[in-house]
Order: structure tokens, then sequence, then C-alpha cells
């Protein structure tokens, strides 16, 4: 049994006039220690996905469908205090701006010290050895001194490291994190993802990782989620998607990567821009950028098929896995 | 009426503003209420049935008549009389006038000077910005109430009683003005700041208009919307620190009574039992800044602008 | 620290420095010293020997020079009415007013920050809602007119009857709907207790304390609307933010959220706004003073303006002034300690 899994989730805004569908129909996997991609351009609903996960989803939006399976116990279905138990301590989170996340008027070690107390019966002083502990293992400069400073007196990489810290406070299964690099200085952004990911290694710690960044997915990740406007278009091994990928928008991702060029070429983009949430366009919703989209395109979702070991949504590939199919058949 | 003004007023059928009064229950029942109040005031020599101002109509001997309703009325008297005899009805709605010319004048001075010194200090900058903004910031520091009492104070000092009666409505419009522009001034230096990095500002410089004509004629109108908001709140501010000075005794004179003036007079009875001469009043003055303030919170809502925090 | 400390006292000095001069002009315009301290009866002469001894044809300048050193060592002249220095005839009337300050700050405190807060995290609910209708209908009552209403209700009473009395349950409405009135509405009381100096205080005795229960109900009726607004709407901002999500990430409680992670963040601008408010009641207890008769500043104040007793209209407009300049600058320093966003270079980090 995977250790989360998310089953057809439905998330919707509640807004005048109607709901407006964020998520549509989202289906995944995540095993323990695995290492999970999920991308997209923004506004395709990766960030409402991470936070769905631990139904932190700020109004108006909710749950409208779907399970998410933890251990085998539902999360969608569950009281707030029961998901308490569970957010921070089994399943931590990573925010994208640590300037942000972390609260400015209070100090490093009381917030440390809170997310323990919070799921632990310990002693604040066992808690804030634990505390510094983590601010060790992340390879803070001076840990002892950072439990009593405020956010503010900490670098943008230094905060990261703190929110890394906290992740791993209480050895949660799951890491989700929300492009944890995207707000830092380019040149700490590797060097901060190093970090991260070693330690999910040696605390063999699922890592969820949302980010635009395919380069990043495609080094670190061993399988990996494409999201378009609220849908999952294809998910599967990351290799298999990077080498040969079947989807048009994720063909069209891959190709706008840098070193996929050669150099002095001008870099290949996906004309157009993703549609905002209140006008979706009908049946596939990529159809309107899409090269090869036909009048089957516009009319309704395509379903997922199997193409090796990956899972696409795409008519057009389901066509072609037919006529090879077919003239399999007829050689045969 | 001519092809413009249907046009304009098919424009104003069809425009958001008509759109989300027409859907905000608080809003008509508010403009209805202040639209009757104002009408009324205005009308009130019509309306009224006994002139208060009119010392011969007045007789001692129906002094603290209470309401109809209440033992020992006068159907004459529809809300009882007051402390002098005079009739409350009357004396309410020529008291609602003068609140709402005060309130309304003082707002168009504070508006005046506002827009004056919030452009100047917005579009200069520097050392004129600094200073205006500085005495802006103590004036409001101090409370525009305090502000306002003690040039009542100063001038009551200087006129003397008897003067000060005769011009008090000219006075407490320039009190009351000159002690609230401070909040004009600066929403409307906001906002100044806020379009002056626009493009056509630039465009204008560019084209040689000359620094007045691109305050008045180009940024001015763009920050109309702001100060519409806060001046509707203002009528509110300006009608209660009439009320206060009046009831100070700073306001106006009781032969002439606002509605603060009003309260005041009838304050002195309201222990011997006569609480309408107080009361009724209040309710008046009460009923009239709260539909104002409910205006202008609408206004706010519909007209979403820049408003300065803090 | 040090360069901040500096900046924000000598602002202080400036704000003062501009008050004395509004206060010397005023002295300068409408007082006529020569009028309380000789009778109609002196000649042409003798006045203006007497006007060269006082230093009152000197330039403009040297008198205020000698108004504002005077004024720096404690001497604001003689109140023509109180016949004795001006300083001391405040010194007697502030604690009255200061205690009114006191007990409506409390109540203020007390109710504000709960209504304000549960309005915030239960946005929809109808206490929340009736809270805040509460508060606009409560913005648009002036201080003079709650203080009357309040006298009306509850020290002269209400007898109501609508309801037909030979019925219990009319009977019973008509009970519910009156007020017994009964608490007092004019003055401190007469059982005071004596602390220190001229502080006479009504905070020890019952009689003190129920003769301050209108009045400080009276004035803080005034600000709270607007605390309750501004608490209201700052922790609804704050509840959006990015580290309130990441609180409930961690797992904490609703209770800890709230009450530490927002209610902190909520409390930094409400402190500002809140300190210079309290600052602006001053200028209302001149009203509720007037209403309630209470012995303090502000009726001190108005029964000068009547009287025309220019030098304590004068030394009252420099009192209050150092209260308003010193509050706005203490307020200014408190935020700069308990914020650690603010370095204390009057700057934000």
């Amino acid at each position: 049994m995977a250790l989360l899994e998310v089953k057809d989730l439905d998330v919707r805004f509640a807004v005048r006039g109607g709901d407006l569908t964020a998520l549509r129909g989202i289906s995944f996997s995540l095993d323990k220690g695995e290492r999970l991609g999920l991308v997209g351009e923004s506004g395709a609903g990766k960030s409402v996905a991470a936070f769905s996960i631990l139904n932190l989803i700020a109004k108006p939006g909710y749950i409208a469908g779907g399970q998410i399976l933890f251990e085998g116990r539902d999360l969608a279905a569950m009281s707030e205090r029961e998901l308490r138990r569970i957010r921070g301590n089994r399943i931590a989170m990573i925010f994208q701006d640590p300037m942000m996340t972390l609260n400015p008027v209070l100090t490093i070690g009381t917030q440390m010290v809170e997310a323990l107390l919070a799921h632990r019966k310990i002693s604040k002083k066992e808690a804030r050895a634990i505390a510094l502990d983590r601010l060790q293992k992340v390879q803070i400069p001076s840990p002892e001194k950072r439990l009593d400073q405020y956010p503010h007196e900490l670098s943008g990489g230094m905060r990261q490291r703190v929110i890394i810290a906290i992740a791993l406070l209480l050895d949660p299964e799951i890491i989700i994190a929300d492009e944890p690099t995207t707000a830092l200085d380019v040149t700490i952004q590797a060097e901060i993802m190093d970090l991260l990911l070693n330690l999910c290694e040696q605390e063999n710690v699922a890592l969820m990782l949302i980010t635009h960044d395919l380069g990043v997915v495609s080094q670190v990740t061993q399988r990996m989620l494409v999201m378009y406007s609220g849908r999952i278009i294809e998910q599967g091994p990351t290799r298999e998607i990077i080498n040969d990928a079947q989807h048009p928008y994720t063909q069209g991702l891959i190709n706008a990567l840098p070193q996929m060029g050669e150099p002095g070429e001008r870099l290949f983009q996906i004309p157009g821009s993703m549609p905002s949430l209140k006008n979706v366009p009908s049946g596939c919703p990529f159809h309107p950028r899409c090269n090869f989209a036909t009048e089957q395109c516009k009319q309704a979702m395509p379903e997922y098929v199997r193409s090796g070991n990956v899972n696409v949504a795409c008519y057009e590939v389901a066509n072609l896995i037919e006529q090879e199919k077919r003239m399999q058949e007829a050689e045969s | 009426m001519t092809t413009a003004t249907v046009s304009r007023w098919y424009r104003f059928r069809e425009s958001f503003f008509w759109y989300s009064f027409k859907r905000d229950k608080v809003a008509i029942v508010s403009f209805a209420v202040l639209l009757l109040m104002v009408l009324a005031a205005v009308f009130a020599p019509l309306l009224a049935p006994a002139d208060p101002y009119d010392l011969a109509q007045i007789n001692i001997m129906n002094s603290e008549l209470p309401p109809v309703g209440m033992s020992g009325a006068d159907p004459a008297f529809p809300l009882g009389t007051d402390a002098q005899g005079r009739d409350l009805l009357s004396t309410i709605l020529y008291g609602t006038r003068v609140s709402l010319m005060i309130g309304f004048g003082a707002v168009v001075l504070q508006a005046f000077l506002g827009i004056l010194f919030g452009l100047l200090a917005g579009y200069l900058g520097g050392k004129v910005d600094a200073v205006l903004m500085r005495i802006a910031d103590v004036q409001l520091s101090f409370s525009t109430l305090m502000v306002a009492i003690i040039v009542g104070a100063v001038f009551k000092a200087s006129f003397g009683n008897l003067m000060f009666g005769e011009i008090a409505i000219y006075m407490l419009i320039f009190i009351i003005g000159v002690a609230e522009w401070p909040q004009i001034a600066r929403t409307v230096r906001a906002s100044v700041l806020a379009e002056k990095k626009k493009e056509y500002v630039d465009a204008a410089k560019v084209m040689g208009f000359g620094t007045r004509r691109i305050m008045f004629r180009h940024i001015l109108p763009n920050t109309l919307s702001p100060i519409f908001v806060i001046a509707t709140v203002q009528i509110a501010n300006a009608i209660i620190s009439e009320a206060a000075l009046s009831f100070l005794g700073l306001g106006m004179p009781e032969t002439q009574p606002s509605l603060g003036s009003l309260i005041k007079s009838g304050f002195d009875y309201i222990q011997g039992g006569s609480w309408w001469i107080t009361l009724i009043p209040g309710l008046v003055l009460v009923v009239l800044v709260l539909v104002i303030n409910l205006l202008g919170d609408w206004l706010r809502d519909v007209m979403n602008p820049r408003l300065y925090k803090g | 620290m040090l360069a901040f400390l500096v900046q924000r006292i000598s602002q202080a000095f400036l704000v003062m420095f501009v008050i004395s001069v509004i206060a010397f002009a005023i002295q300068d315009g409408l007082g006529d010293p020569l009028q309380e301290m000789v009778g109609m009866s002196v000649s042409e002469e003798e006045r203006e020997a007497i006007r060269e001894e006082l230093g009152l044809n000197d330039p403009m300048v040297v008198q205020y020079l000698r108004f504002a050193g005077n004024a720096l060592q404690g001497d604001l002249g003689n109140s023509y009415f109180y016949s004795k220095p001006t300083l001391e005839v405040i010194a007697e009337h502030l604690p009255a007013t200061l205690e009114l300050v006191i007990g409506a700050s409390l109540i203020i405190v007390f109710l504000s920050v709960p209504i304000g807060v549960y309005a915030a995290i239960r946005p929809q609910a109808w206490l929340s809602k009736f809270f805040m209708g509460v508060s606009t209908v409560g913005i648009s009552i002036p201080v003079f007119l709650t203080a009357i209403v309040l006298i009306q209700l509850f020290s002269i009473g209400v007898t109501v009857n609508w309801f037909p009395s030979d019925t219990g349950w009319g009977q019973w409405l008509n009970d519910f709907f009156s007020t017994e009135g009964g608490l007092p509405s004019y003055g401190r009381g007469d059982e005071l207790t004596h602390l220190f100096a001229t502080w006479e205080s009504g905070f020890f005795t019952g009689t003190g304390l129920m003769h301050l229960i209108l009045p400080s109900v009276s004035l803080a009726s005034i600000m709270l609307p607007l605390f309750i607004r501004l608490i209201r709407a700052e922790m609804m901002e704050v509840l959006q933010s990015d580290y309130v999500r990441y609180a409930r990430a961690k797992g904490l409680s609703a209770g800890r959220i709230n009450f530490l992670h927002a209610l902190k963040n909520t409390m930094l601008p409400v402190i500002t706004v809140g300190g210079v408010q309290i600052g602006i009641m001053v200028a209302y207890t001149i009203l509720t003073e007037t209403v309630f008769q209470w012995p303090g500043v502000g009726l001190m104040f108005l029964e000068a303006i009547t009287r025309s007793d220019i030098p304590l209209i004068v030394a009252y407009l420099m009192v209050v002034g150092l209260i308003f300049v010193v509050t706005n600058t203490l307020v200014d320093l408190i935020y700069g300690l308990v914020n650690p966003t603010v370095k204390l270079t009057g700057k934000k980090a």
C-alpha cells in the first residue's frame, strides 16, 4: 500500500456566481521515501494540490470530492482535531517564501519549540534540545544563537534552512515542499535544494516537490506529475517522461528547457498562456494552444491512456497507441 | 431634455454605480432617509407649524409640554415644546437645516483647503510636502475636535458672546473646515503621489504644460473618487463636531439653534423629567449622521479607492 | 537606538515649540494683564508706565522668550478666576481627568480586544454581525448624547407602561423594559482617598467607583467602535497571512494560532493607533466632563472659556499639548521596543 494515495480529488473555490473548479480528478500516490515532482506553470493548481493534502486551502477554497488516503485513512474526511495530529507531525510542509512563512514577532526557538510541544509530551528543555539538533542538521552557523533570534535577523538562505529544520523536527513520513527555493537568491538555490534532498534521503522521508523548474525535477525526482489548468495531464517515472514525453504540453515544456537547445538558438516557446480559472476551455483545457488539437479535443476531457509506465490524458497519444496496436495486430 | 442628458442618464442607469445601489438595501434606505431629511430641512419654513425664530409666536405658558401620546400633551405641538415654549417639531426642522448647512459648508471649505494643500504637497514634494504634512500630523494627533474647540474658544473670547452669536454659522463653518482639512489633504496627497508616477503626467510635462495646468486639469480629476468618499464621511463628522461645539456653548446660540444646541438646552431639563427636549433632537442627529455614514461605507465599497490608511 | 531616541525627542520639542508659539499668540492677542491688575480708574500715563515695567512694550521675540523661559520654570501665570498659579489649578483638576481616562481605557481594552478578535475569527457569526452593526451605529452617536442617554436610563430611570399592567406578562414586560436609575451622574462623590500631592482618587471607595461608571462608559463609547473595527480589520488581514497558514501546517492548536501568532501581529499596529487615540480621548473629556460635571481639567477649561480666564486657557493648551506629545513619543518608543522588526533606527527593517 502506498504511503499517500490521492484519489479523484476535486477542489473548488466558492465565489459569487457559482464555484470555480481549481482541481479536477487529481489522482496520484507517494511511496515511503519516494521523491515525487509536481510541475506546471503558475496557476496550474500545483500549490492548491499541495495545500489540499493537509486541508490547508485558503478560503473560499474547499475540497469538493475525492479521497486523500494517508496510511489508509482519509485526510479529506477527517475532523480538524484529527488533522492537527498529522500536520507538522506526520506530514510537514515547506512554503515558498521563508520571509513570509516565519512569524516576524516570535523567535526561531519559540516557533520550533511550539511545534514540538504541539505533538509530543516533552518538556520545553527537551524540545529546545531537539530544535538545536535539527538546526545543526541543516548546518546553520552558530545554531544556539539562532534560537533566540527573530526571523528578520537571519538571511533568506538561513531562514529556509530553519524552515527545513522545522519540517524535520518531528521525523515526518512526508515533506511537501512548495517551490522551496524560488524566493531565494539564485546562488544559494542549489545549496538549499541539495540540503533538503540529502536530509530526506538520510531520514528516509518521502518528498513531494512542487516546482515550475523541470530541470530540478528531472535531476532529483523518481516520479513526476505534470499539471495543466487544475488537471494532471501526464504522470509516470521521471526519466521516461523527460526522455520521451507523450503529452504535447509536456513536450513543449521540455523543449523550452535551455539545455535542450543548441547555443545561440532561440528557445522554444509554447504559444499562448494558461487559461484562468474563470474561463477554462471546454474539453481538453490545452487544446487552444495545442498544434495537434482536433474537433474531438474541444468536446470532452480525454481519458488517461497508458504508454509504457506513463499515464497520459491526450486523444492524440491515444490515437497513436491505437494505431500502433492495430499495426502490430496486422503484422501478426 | 437634450440628447446629451438622455445619454448621460442612460449611461448612469447602465453603470456599476447604479447597479450596486439597486442591490444594496441599506444604501437605498439610507439614501431615502437622507433625502427626506434634507428636503424637510430645506423646506422647513414651509413645513414647520411655527417659526421658532419669531419671538411673537412663542408663549412661555406652553413650555415643557410633552409629545403627543403622553399625558398633558397638546395636539398643536406633536413633539412637545421646549423650555421656552417653542414647538419642538419646528425647532428640530430648523435645527436640522442649520446643522446640514454647517456640515456641507464645512466640508466644502475643508475640501477646498485639503485639495489645495494635498495637491501642493503631493505634486511639489520636498520641503512644501514636509511642512504641510507635519502640520497635518500634529493637527490630527491633537484630534480635530480639540483643534475646533480651541479655535472656537479663541474666537469666542475675541469676538464676545453677542457678536459670535450673530455670525456663528460662518464661524462654525470656518472652525470645522480649518480643523478637519488634514483628512482630505492626506488622501489627495496619496492619490497624487500614485498618479504622478503614471505616464500621462510625464506626457503632459513633455508637451510643455505648466505645473498648475497639470495639477488641476490632469491629476485632480483622477483623485476625485477618494475625495468623494472621504467628503461624505466628513459631512457626518462635521455635523457631529458642530453638535459638540454647540453643546459646549461654542456654537449656535439658543435663539437660532442647531441640533447640538437644542440637545444642550434640553439637557438642563432632563433631570426634571422633560427628556423629549434633548432626546428627540438627539435621535434626529443620530439618524442623520448614521445614514450619511452608511452611505459613506457603501460608497467606499463601490468606488474602492486608494484611501489613506493609518 | 540612540539615533531613534534623538529623532523622536527632537520632533517632540519641535511640536512643543509650535504649541508654545500658538499659546503665546493667544495670550498676547486676547489677554490684557493690566485689566486684571489695575482698575478702570487708572490714567493712561500710569498704564503706560506699568506696561513698560511689565515689558509689554518689548519686541515680540523678547516677550516670547520671556514667556517660554517662565513656562520652562513651571510658571504659566496666574489664573484670573482662581487667583493662583494656573499650573496649581491644573494640578488640582488633572487627577480627576486622568482617572476618567484610565477608567475608559480599561473598558476599551477589555471589550475591544475580545470583540474585535471574535468578529475576525468568526466573521459570519450573527454575534459578530451584531457587534459590527452596533459599532457602526456607535460611531454615529456623539459622546455627549451617549452620556445623556445613559443618564436618562441609569441615573434618572425609565418607567415603561407600554403593556397592560393588569396582566402578569404585561407587568413583567413593563418591568423588563423599565430601568431602575439611581447611578450617580454628577461629580465624583464625596468619598475620595488622598493619594499624594493633589491626587484625590475615587478608585478606592464604593461611591468613588460608582461615580466613575457612567462618565467612563460614555467616554469609552466614542473610541470602542473604532477599536473594535480596527482590531477586526487588522486581525482579518493577519489571518490571511502565510505565517498563520504555516502555523496551521505545523499542527498548532487554533487557540495558539489565533491568540499568539495572529494576535501579537494584530496588536502592533493597534498599539500605535491606540496610543494616539488615548491621547485624543483627552479632547473628549471636555464633553464628558461637561455632561457629568466631572471636576477635571476638561470642565475647568470650558469654565475658563466662559470666564475668559486667558492664562488658564493658555496653561491648559500647554499642558494638554505636552500630554499629547509625550504620549505620542512614548507610543513610538514602546512600539519600537515591542516590535522586533523595528531596529529603532526610525525605519522599518
